[in-house]
């Protein structure tokens, strides 16, 4: 392994980090005036970078002593990342203007936590897992808290970060009982080790336990998953767009790897822990957000219960398991990213509302916006033939594929019970006499973000096939 | 023609109308709803134009799958296919002659938020039409689950005062019924590898999976055809929804249970099914006159309606599983009678209803003096409800009745006993409504049926009569392919009976 291999494996990510950089002296430089352009600067370059790993070869090409790996699966993750911050910047742009946000270390933060979401993808090692994790935790924390005039950001920040601090200790915890029980930190190098052998060791079974818990906190997975609602409806609206979609990918797909590439031996160990925090999550999410009165704390229960259902496809421990869950994760974000549009939209002249008792009415006072939140909202329900059906269709042909018949007939009716309060935001929108419309026009990018995401998921059935393809490849590069 | 995609025109063509209404007919003015409704009527008669050339090129003389399409979708066998053999031709022309009905029924009664009403009909014709349709099983659930979002906005929106409970109730029962469908699904695409029906069919799964596959497909299918206990939420469903919509659920939605018994549970769990018959006889019976006798005491008209409809899809059950001729063809042929008929009680109910803004029984008497057209369109209804000879009702009825006798003659009885009470609760609501004497004051001002609404009844009365004297064209479309199902059925049970004879004897042997 040449030294220009290495590099050029890790091409991406280092142009997104020299960029990062660049951004940062115009911005010092230029000041707050330059936020916007920053932030449009900074969408290009998720763009290039977005370019550059599509462009990347896919065969699996291992750089730095097999602690970084780029193939088709690192491709699908990092291009639904990019996606993803690029859609929670520009939703942000003007929301920072209003709130008196506008600092250009903003969009700097944000191509800072891509990197670390991008590398968190990448790492096929202990330690370069936790480098990415920390670059991504810290540069969100930040986020979190930027608003910090407002009390609600500090705390959510400040909450985000103890309990994160306390996630991130666990998982090194777990990391160097599995390097002490197995003598390596690289995922090849355990996955070597662990060839033959059917069971692991009570000590390692410890390690992934404890590994599992900081992932699961990290995509907010029952039980750790506390944090979610008080950091959702605590941050700025934007930010929580950008919480609620880029890490989950990022987190989900260090969560797939880390277990998969080196425990795939012993999967039966770690499958009943995978099993176990899938079901309750589904549940709570499911359950806990009826209840919810604010849009954002909703949407946390209900991220809860997405991760819930895409942890089905990780639980079946099989390719058709990390397919669906790529494919869930797909539409989970554009699902998403067309909700959160919607809730930045929701102002008034006293400012920012949001609470669901604020939407009703909204298809009188502003049809289109109304016709994309229900059509989000049944798709996030999984109704056909909406986009979020063939999320959960895939993921339950896993684990019907894997024998794990009780965790599907859990799944479906949890999403029984969550179709409940996705239905509670539509009636609100249709069937509840109007009130006072929000404030109009909305903006040409939120109008361009809505449509597009909304046309994704509507006609999802009409390409659902090179979709399907596309995670197959990307999931073979996992298992093979 | 042939060659043309025909049934992928009449699935899709209302999906082109409701995009027309939804990107021309803007403004919010009456020019635009006007437009709208226009829109809505010429895509639902094309539709129904289509229908009918489906019918006349349908070929009666074979069971195979006719105007078979098939492109391929989700990769892994999952194949956007289409096809009608006699079981479902019938069900499409049904669901296409009733949406111009209910266009024209809600004409002038649907005022607030016309547009939206009408692509909201549009896009449950498309979902309806493509349930029959598909021979894809993923393709099937794709538009048996996807009505369910039109129909919960069409009651939530344009229904009675209790419309937010009667619209989750209907949702989420159905929804719940239906997921488990789903997992059966996945399930039977890893056992035979596809979705394909027709495959499925000759697949052959084993005694016990069979038994589990069904189960899960009886949740779906009785909750949407409804059987007793699971039927409560028709009645909330239909006392809600405006009138075009209790229409169509009762028109088309409930047939969508009896049509998935038909095209699933029997030919690919034959094993299951015969297993069943007892509990689905048991249900059925108690559906037929329980809710008869339910309906008997209603004091709202749409919701006795409702509680006669699930004692009709009570004897719809009962004629599916005597497995023979005359008990199946009774049983599509009451589905088919029972979507007209019902369908007119409701235009009915709507008809006073759009008047008088009640459908209280005890609201109403001696309509007969200043409804006379009214009243005999009721009473044609009424009359083919209640199964009297020369009507549809009829026809279903008795071929059913005759079909079961052979089974088990204390069904046969006890289905009879409904009959009765059928009469009862139906000659009882013309009775209190349209007879008697006229003393409330606003009945004395009310009018007879005008022109557009006589236009809506009079193919309905037709039909209703023509169904009655003359079933044969309905009777052969449907008679190879209800053959063709029993033996398959047949061949399964004998295959079944053989292979545990054989493995006595091969015990005995070994003894």
């Amino acid at each position: 392994m040449t030294f220009a291999h290495d590099y050029a494996v890790a091409a991406p990510e280092i142009f997104l980090a020299i960029a990062s950089m660049v951004l940062l002296m115009i911005g010092v430089y230029r000041g707050n005036g330059a936020t916007r352009l920053l932030s449009w600067l900074a969408v290009l370059c998720f763009a290039i970078t977005l370019a550059m790993v599509l462009q990347a070869d896919p065969v699996s090409n291992v750089s730095f002593a097999g602690m970084y790996v780029a193939d088709s699966f690192t491709a699908f993750t990092k291009a639904l990342v990019l996606i993803a911050s690029a859609a929670g910047l520009i939703m942000s742009l003007g929301y920072i203007k209003e709130e008196g946000m506008n600092r250009f270390e903003y969009p700097v933060l944000f191509v800072l936590a891509t990197l670390g979401m991008l590398m968190m993808i990448s790492a096929n090692d202990l330690i370069a897992l936790y480098m990415g994790i920390e670059l991504q935790s810290l540069a969100l924390y930040v986020i979190a808290a930027f608003k910090r005039d407002s009390l609600r950001s500090t705390e959510a920040g400040l909450k985000y970060f103890v309990l994160g601090a306390l996630s991130s200790g666990m998982l090194l915890y777990g990391c160097s009982l599995i390097y002490g029980f197995t003598g390596a930190t690289g995922f090849d190098a355990i996955a070597k080790f662990m060839e033959g052998r059917e069971q692991a060791s009570i000590g390692l079974i410890v390690g992934i336990v404890f590994m599992c818990a900081g992932l699961a906190f990290k995509v907010s997975a029952v039980p750790f998953h506390m944090w979610t609602p008080d950091v959702y409806e605590g941050a700025p609206t934007p930010v929580t767009a950008f919480f609620a979609i880029a890490p989950k990918v990022a987190a989900l797909a260090l969560f797939m790897r880390a277990l998969i590439v080196p425990f795939l031996a012993v999967s039966a160990d770690w499958q009943q822990i995978i099993i176990v925090i899938s079901v309750a999550s589904m549940l709570l999410g499911a359950f806990a957000a009826i209840w919810q009165d604010n849009i954002k704390r909703l949407m946390a229960y209900s991220s809860i219960g997405h991760v819930g259902f895409a942890l089905i496809g990780l639980a079946a421990g099989s390719a058709e398991g990390v397919r669906g869950v790529l494919i869930y994760l797909a539409i989970y974000v554009a699902m998403n990213i067309g909700t959160f549009a919607c809730i930045l939209c929701m102002r008034r002249k006293t400012g920012m509302v949001e609470n669901i008792s604020d939407l009703s009415g909204l298809s009188k006072t502003n049809p289109l916006m109304a016709l994309a939140l229900a059509i989000f909202m049944f798709s996030m329900a999984g109704i056909p033939p909406l986009g979020g059906f063939f999320g959960k269709f895939y993921v339950f042909i896993a684990a019907v594929n894997a024998e794990l018949y009780a965790l599907a007939v859990i799944g479906v009716l949890a999403s029984v019970v969550g179709a409940f309060y996705y239905l509670r935001i539509i009636k609100v929108m249709y069937f509840d006499d109007a009130a006072e419309p929000f404030e109009g026009p909305m903006s040409l990018e939120m109008r361009a973000i809505i449509g597009l995401c909304g046309v994704f998921v509507v006609f999802f059935a009409f390409y659902t096939a090179p979709f399907v393809a596309s995670a197959q490849i990307a999931a073979a590069a996992l298992i093979p | 023609m042939s060659d043309w995609p025909l049934l992928s025109l009449a699935t899709f063509l209302p999906l082109v109308g409701a995009g027309f209404i939804f990107l021309f007919a803007q403004g919010g003015d009456a020019a635009a709803d006007r437009n709208a409704k226009l829109v809505a009527l010429m895509t639902t008669v094309l539709t129904f134009l289509v229908s009918l050339v489906i019918w006349a090129n349908f070929d009666n003389g074979t069971a195979d799958f006719q105007f078979v399409e098939s492109h391929a979708w989700l990769g892994g066998d999952i194949n956007y296919h289409m096809g009608v053999d006699g079981i479902s031709m019938l069900f499409v022309v049904l669901t296409a002659f009733l949406m111009p009905i209910c266009i024209l029924a809600s004409w002038t009664s649907i005022t607030m938020r016309v547009r939206e009403y009408m692509i909201a009909f549009l896009l449950l014709e498309c979902m309806m039409i493509g349930v029959f349709c598909a021979l894809d099983f993923v393709l099937f659930y794709l538009f048996f689950e996807g009505g369910l979002i039109p129909m919960f906005l069409i009651i939530g929106v344009w229904g009675g005062a209790r419309r937010v409970y009667s619209s989750f109730k209907f949702f989420l029962y159905t929804l719940l019924g239906s997921v488990l469908l789903l997992l059966a699904l996945i399930f039977m695409y890893f056992e035979a590898g596809t979705t394909d029906i027709p495959t499925l069919m000759a697949h052959g799964f084993t005694a016990e999976a069979q038994t589990w596959l069904w189960l899960a497909f009886f949740a779906s299918f009785a909750v949407k055809m409804p059987m007793w206990p699971v039927h409560t939420w028709l009645p909330d469903a239909h006392v809600e929804a405006p009138t075009a919509g209790s229409v169509i659920l009762a028109g088309v939605l409930l047939k969508m249970g009896g049509y998935g018994f038909l095209r699933f549970s029997l030919p690919m769990l034959p094993l299951a099914s015969d297993l069943f018959v007892p509990l689905i006889f048991t249900l059925s019976v108690v559906a037929v006159i329980y809710t008869s006798l339910v309906a008997l005491m209603q004091e709202d008209m749409k919701k006795l309606i409702a509680y006669s409809s699930v004692a009709h899809m009570g004897f719809v059950t009962i004629g599916i599983f005597t497995f023979n001729t005359q008990g199946i063809e009774g049983g599509i042929f009451q589905m088919l009678s029972h979507g007209i008929v019902s369908a007119a009680l409701f235009l009915c109910v709507g008809v006073i209803y759009d008047r008088i803004h009640s459908r209280d029984i005890a609201r109403y008497g001696g309509l007969v003096n200043r409804m006379p057209i009214y009243a005999f369109a009721f009473m044609v209804f009424m009359l083919a409800s209640v199964g009297l000879p020369g009507t549809a009702g009829f026809v279903g009825e008795i071929l059913i009745l005759v079909g079961v006798y052979q089974v088990n003659t204390w069904v046969a009885a006890l289905a009879a006993l409904g009959v009765i009470l059928g009469a009862a609760y139906m000659l009882w609501l013309y009775r209190r409504t349209v007879f008697g004497q006229l003393e409330k004051d606003d009945l004395k001002q009310i009018t007879d049926m005008d022109a557009r609404e006589i236009a809506v009844f009079a193919p309905l009365i037709v039909l209703a009569i023509l169904m009655g004297i003359f079933p044969g064209p309905f009777l052969d479309v449907m008679h190879v392919s209800v053959d063709h199902l029993i033996q398959q059925y047949q061949t399964a049970i004998q295959a079944a009976a053989d292979g545990a004879t054989q493995l006595a004897a091969n015990h005995s042997a070994a003894q």
